[in-house]
């Protein structure tokens, strides 16, 4: 049986790559803090020696569209192409190409269909940041293969924050019942506040550095019902217009499980949003 | 309301760099063309499958034509697409994130709840 060797939750700050590879004047002041952040939080999936990668992200309207968008899609495809034209112009991004898993793949669509998730599949999904930067940052070698799920947080009518939970849950049964030797990391990015295209984007801080205060908690410390009791569809307009990707963290938590405290939580206050690192052991920190 | 053919102006425009210089260049031109050529066009298909009935109202394509984030904002654009594409198009001419933030500033009339941006 297969082995979740870690769970990892993240932010996919897409100016990590620039920020961290700039030198002289062009390398902002916050740079060294975020790479020393962003290494000693790549360890902690170097320490689990994972074999495959789970990569829950969500496509930012490049290869998903409204003329026929699905709500929870599965990438099945012995490569991935990944990032796009006008995310190398606006994040210097380099293009990448990733090897999948297809037979971790087929396992989580033919079981989750049978769990009551209608997932789409593609069998030519090319990626983009939200699962390009979590390997720009703790995989930057991009040695292992991927099976990619994608999200809608972008296009209401959303799912609501209950069913990215039970996703969660949902994935992390799905990996534990694959009847192969493997040691497979889970990895999902999402955001904490944020506003796009609005009043309050690009900031000081995050537009409300209150919920990203309490959303590091509840995260941190598993607490899902405290969570779900103050974050509906609805609520999560309150701290930015694009904070609906916080329900790819709720996804996370539900693949922790309800009262898994972190094992490792770390975040850093940038300008337009709050960065946030959590890893979880399930089977115990790896010596 | 043409929401959805807002979205798909912005969303093709946005992934293509010739469009994106044309539309900077020679917006009311390029919304012509494009409302006249493309906005039928089945995304992936040959152009014989070509949809008959998408249109942008007056508001839309004079928003369109002006580059009115504010309007387009109003319209209900998904905020995302015309932000990426005005990014591309505006932030070469301004200093390190004066743009954004300029952007922002405009729309500062605005509180909760913004405009619906479902389709």
């Amino acid at each position: 049986m297969a082995t979740v060797a870690a769970v990892i939750a993240s932010t996919h700050h897409p100016f990590y790559y620039r920020a961290s590879t700039a030198t002289g004047a062009d390398r902002p002041p916050f740079a060294d803090e975020w790479v020393a952040k962003i290494e000693a939080f790549r360890e902690t999936l170097t320490k689990a020696r994972p074999d495959i990668l789970v990569m829950v992200g969500s496509d930012h309207f490049h290869q998903l569209w409204l003329d026929n968008m699905p709500q929870f899609l599965v990438g099945k495809a012995p490569y991935f192409d990944a990032n796009w034209y006008n995310e190398e112009r606006e994040f210097g991004l380099p293009r990448m190409r990733l090897a999948g898993d297809e037979q971790l793949a087929s396992h989580i669509l033919r079981n989750g269909l049978d769990a009551g998730f209608d997932l789409a599949f593609s069998n030519e999904l090319r990626i983009d940041h939200s699962i390009t930067c979590p390997i720009i940052t703790l995989r930057p070698d991009a040695d292992l293969p991927i099976v990619p799920i994608y999200t809608n947080i972008f296009a209401p009518p959303l799912p609501r924050p209950g069913r990215f939970v039970e996703l969660g849950r949902t994935i992390r049964r799905l990996v534990e019942s694959w009847p192969i030797d493997k040691r497979v990391a889970i990895i999902g990015t999402g955001h904490l506040s944020l506003e796009l295209g609005g009043p309050r984007q690009f900031g000081e801080h995050g537009p409300d550095p209150e919920f990203d205060r309490k959303a590091v908690e509840w995260i941190a410390g598993g607490d899902l019902e405290g969570c779900l009791s103050e974050v509906t569809l609805d609520s999560l307009h309150l701290p930015g217009n694009a904070t609906h990707g916080f329900m790819d963290f709720l996804l996370m938590m539900g693949v922790a499980g309800a009262g898994a405290k972190a094992d490792h939580v770390d975040s850093l206050d940038l300008f337009h949003t709050m960065e946030a690192y959590f890893t979880w052991y399930p089977n115990g920190v790896p010596s | 309301m043409s929401k959805y053919l807002l979205n798909k102006f912005l969303y093709t425009v946005d992934r293509d760099p010739e469009l994106v210089e044309r539309y900077r260049s020679d917006a009311a031109g390029t919304v012509e063309w494009w409302e006249q050529e493309l906005a039928n066009q089945v995304l992936n298909c040959v152009v014989a499958e070509q949809s008959t009935w998408l249109a942008f109202t007056d508001a839309e394509r004079k928003a369109l034509r002006e580059h009115d984030h504010v309007a387009l904002f109003e319209l209900g654009a998904h905020p995302f697409l015309t932000l990426t594409l005005f990014i591309a198009m505006f932030e070469r001419d301004h200093g390190p994130l004066e743009y954004q933030k300029a952007y922002g500033q405009a729309l500062q009339h605005h509180s909760l709840p913004y405009p619906d941006i479902a389709t």
